[in-house]
């Protein structure tokens, strides 16, 4: 029963996160071809015996092309100003949410969650009729006469920013959320007893010990925004290169599975440095 | 419960399936493009034949694809494009050919189509012909003529050339999201080989496509493409031919004043078909067969056409299709114009992986 109990997770990782990581590299190691799948395997059977054949050709065109580096940039960007904003915006509201009266807590978390609930494409849809041409925002601000000529809102970074954040607040303010409901107030009461105003017992009190938290928020959002490909594809500059776009053009357009796997594969090799960093954080 | 009354209950519940799989209905599995069928042949093929049909439906040659090479998709008939799905489906082996023998109608289908087909498919051994059309410009006619008056919307020359974009930029153009179908028209407007593979043609193409990058609102799928012009967000797209004449149909009826008219290049037009092909391992190949023999009778095929603004490939279906249909030069290209329309040629999947690379480059504008 123990044993069962202990191996559970291992079962869990091995077959939701190293299989799939294995049969990556397995096909970012074989070479594209025409069939079914379009990838011929690195190994191959003949006359009984495994004959290696193959190649390292996508992760040199990966070196090779700065189309490339230059979407895993942009999109290491994109996932910190995303992450960073949600930061801003969800750290006074989880503040809120924790200096709440205990019965109004989880009513006000669930109205942090509520956009999760409505689905992606309905509040992409929302976002599209606000920030069209004749979208709502255009129609106020030309009516105000505040504007001439439309703005260019939709496929914009304001537009990307706007849907990103909209998405990924949630992952930030509920980690934020538990922790400051639940640190030490006694710190808090002893520093202002000690003479400290408000705003130095926040500085210097809460915001150091809520620090776990907040690079916890930090990683929950930058982790998934990094590959995120359908916000970008909606509402962000046309043709944008985020690697979740390129990885998606180099399955489905090139049909080069193995330059989209060994893509994915890096990917997945960046993400895993700040979650070591996370680890080292949480030790010392 | 027993063991052996469990036993009992599910040996008893196993022969209830199994006499139920006999007397089931066949069921015939389609994979379509999206608005691409008068829903109500798919009905009258139910009641005639008495086989069910689960009807499914993609808006790009990707999701396709992407869903046949993993194997096994559980499809019975498909509609890919000529070039690249359809040539690519019948190098790869996987599509079984198909047995002319039960489809009695595949005399119907036009000789000289046909041939243009064989290109890809020598001796049409996997595919019949379902619709075709060209790759042209989609003009909001009303308000490109407002600011270019006198422009010629049948020339590349209004989306391509720079002058004109700046000046159409406000007005909104676009480009459809496809390196395969939009290359070809690109080349050809600069009179190159529609299918050269010359990095010096491919590097001019991705330089005329770079000038006009900045003045493009928008690189959307075909299916997207369509909603943006039939509300009137762009002025000029470069697209399918059947989609522009779906959103001038859609903006006639939102009755807005947006005016939306469709023309091909006059100097050669990018051609493309879509055919009926079974795969290889589709489980019921027998319905699929009868399902092509259905739609190649001329009224079935006529009331296809009529529905979704494509023409077809059965020539003694013209007549029965409603005149405004049939007489609409953007749907049936005129003789001249189909006479300089082109096929482009197959690509190894190198020189495939190069273009859509130049493409990824455009569409990030570097």
């Amino acid at each position: 029963m123990r044993a069962a109990l202990i191996s559970a997770p291992f079962l869990w990782l091995l077959a939701l996160v190293a299989a799939p990581s294995l049969l990556l590299g397995w096909i970012a190691f074989g070479s594209a071809a025409e069939g079914v799948p379009p990838v011929a395997p690195p190994l191959a059977w003949q006359a009984g015996a495994p004959v290696w054949q193959g190649s390292l050709e996508s992760f040199a065109l990966l070196l090779e092309d700065p189309h490339y580096a230059g979407a895993l940039l942009r999109s290491l960007l994109v996932a910190a100003g995303t992450a960073g904003l949600a930061l801003l915006l969800g750290y006074p509201m989880a503040y809120a949410v924790a200096e709440a009266r205990p019965r109004w807590r989880l009513p006000l978390l669930a109205l942090v969650l509520a956009p999760v609930w409505t689905g992606l494409m309905p509040r992409l849809g929302a976002w599209i009729g606000l920030l069209r041409d004749e979208g709502w925002i255009n129609g106020v601000l030309l009516r105000a006469g505040l504007i001439e000529a439309p703005l260019t809102l939709l496929f914009s970074d304001v537009a990307l920013f706007a849907g990103m954040l909209h998405s990924y607040l949630p992952y930030a303010v509920l980690p934020l959320a538990i922790a400051l409901a639940r640190r030490d107030r006694g710190l808090e009461a002893a520093a202002a007893d000690l003479g400290a105003a408000p705003g130095r017992v926040f500085l210097s009190v809460t915001l150091p010990l809520s620090l776990p938290a907040v690079a916890a928020a930090f990683l929950l959002v930058f982790i998934p925004a990094a590959g995120e490909f359908v916000i970008p594809e909606l509402l962000g500059p046309p043709g944008d290169p985020l690697l979740g776009r390129v990885i998606w053009a180099e399955f489905f357009q090139s049909r080069d599975w193995p330059l989209a796997a060994a893509l994915a594969l890096v990917l997945l090799a960046v993400l895993a440095l700040p979650i070591r960093a996370y680890q080292r954080l949480g030790r010392g | 419960m027993t063991l052996r009354r469990a036993l009992c209950l599910g040996l008893l519940f196993g022969a209830l399936l199994a006499g139920r799989t006999a007397a089931a209905q066949p069921v015939l599995n389609v994979y379509n493009w999206a608005d691409y069928i008068d829903p109500y042949v798919v009905q009258r093929f139910q009641a005639e034949t008495g086989i069910r049909v689960r009807y499914d439906v993609y808006d790009s040659l990707e999701t396709l694809e992407g869903k046949l090479s993993s194997g096994r998709s559980g499809y019975d008939l498909i509609v890919p494009t000529s070039e690249p799905t359809f040539a690519r489906l019948v190098r790869a082996g996987a599509l079984r050919p198909l047995d002319q023998a039960r489809i009695p109608n595949w005399g119907n289908l036009d000789p000289a189509l046909m041939a243009r087909v064989a290109t890809v498919d020598p001796g049409n051994r996997f595919g019949a012909i379902y619709l075709w059309g060209t790759v042209g410009l989609g003009v909001r006619a009303d308000a490109v003529r407002q600011i270019l008056p006198g422009a010629r919307f049948d020339q590349l020359d209004l989306l391509l050339r720079p002058e004109n974009a700046a000046k159409l930029a406000r007005c909104g153009l676009a480009v459809m999201d496809s390196a395969t179908d939009v290359l070809p028209s690109v080349l050809r407007w600069l009179g190159k080989a529609p299918d050269s593979t010359a990095p010096a043609d491919l590097r001019a193409a991705e330089q005329a496509l770079l000038a006009v990058r900045p003045q493009l609102r928008a690189i959307p799928g075909s299916g997207a493409l369509l909603d943006m012009l039939a509300r009137g967000e762009i002025c000029v797209a470069l697209t399918y031919s059947g989609d522009v004449i779906q959103a001038a149909a859609r903006a006639r009826e939102a009755g807005r004043g947006v005016e939306i008219a469709y023309a091909a290049p006059e100097s050669g037009a990018h051609l493309w078909f879509d055919l009926l092909a079974i795969p290889a391992d589709a489980p019921n190949p027998e319905a699929a067969e009868a399902f092509i023999n259905f739609l190649l009778r001329p009224e079935v095929m006529a009331a296809i056409t009529g529905h979704v603004r494509y023409p077809n490939a059965v020539p003694a279906a013209r007549p029965l299709v409603p005149a405004a249909v049939r007489e609409d030069p953007s749907v049936y290209p005129s003789a001249e114009s189909l006479a300089r329309a082109f096929v482009p040629g197959t690509l190894s999947p190198a020189e495939d992986r190069a273009r859509s690379r130049l493409w990824s480059r455009f569409k990030a504008g570097r």
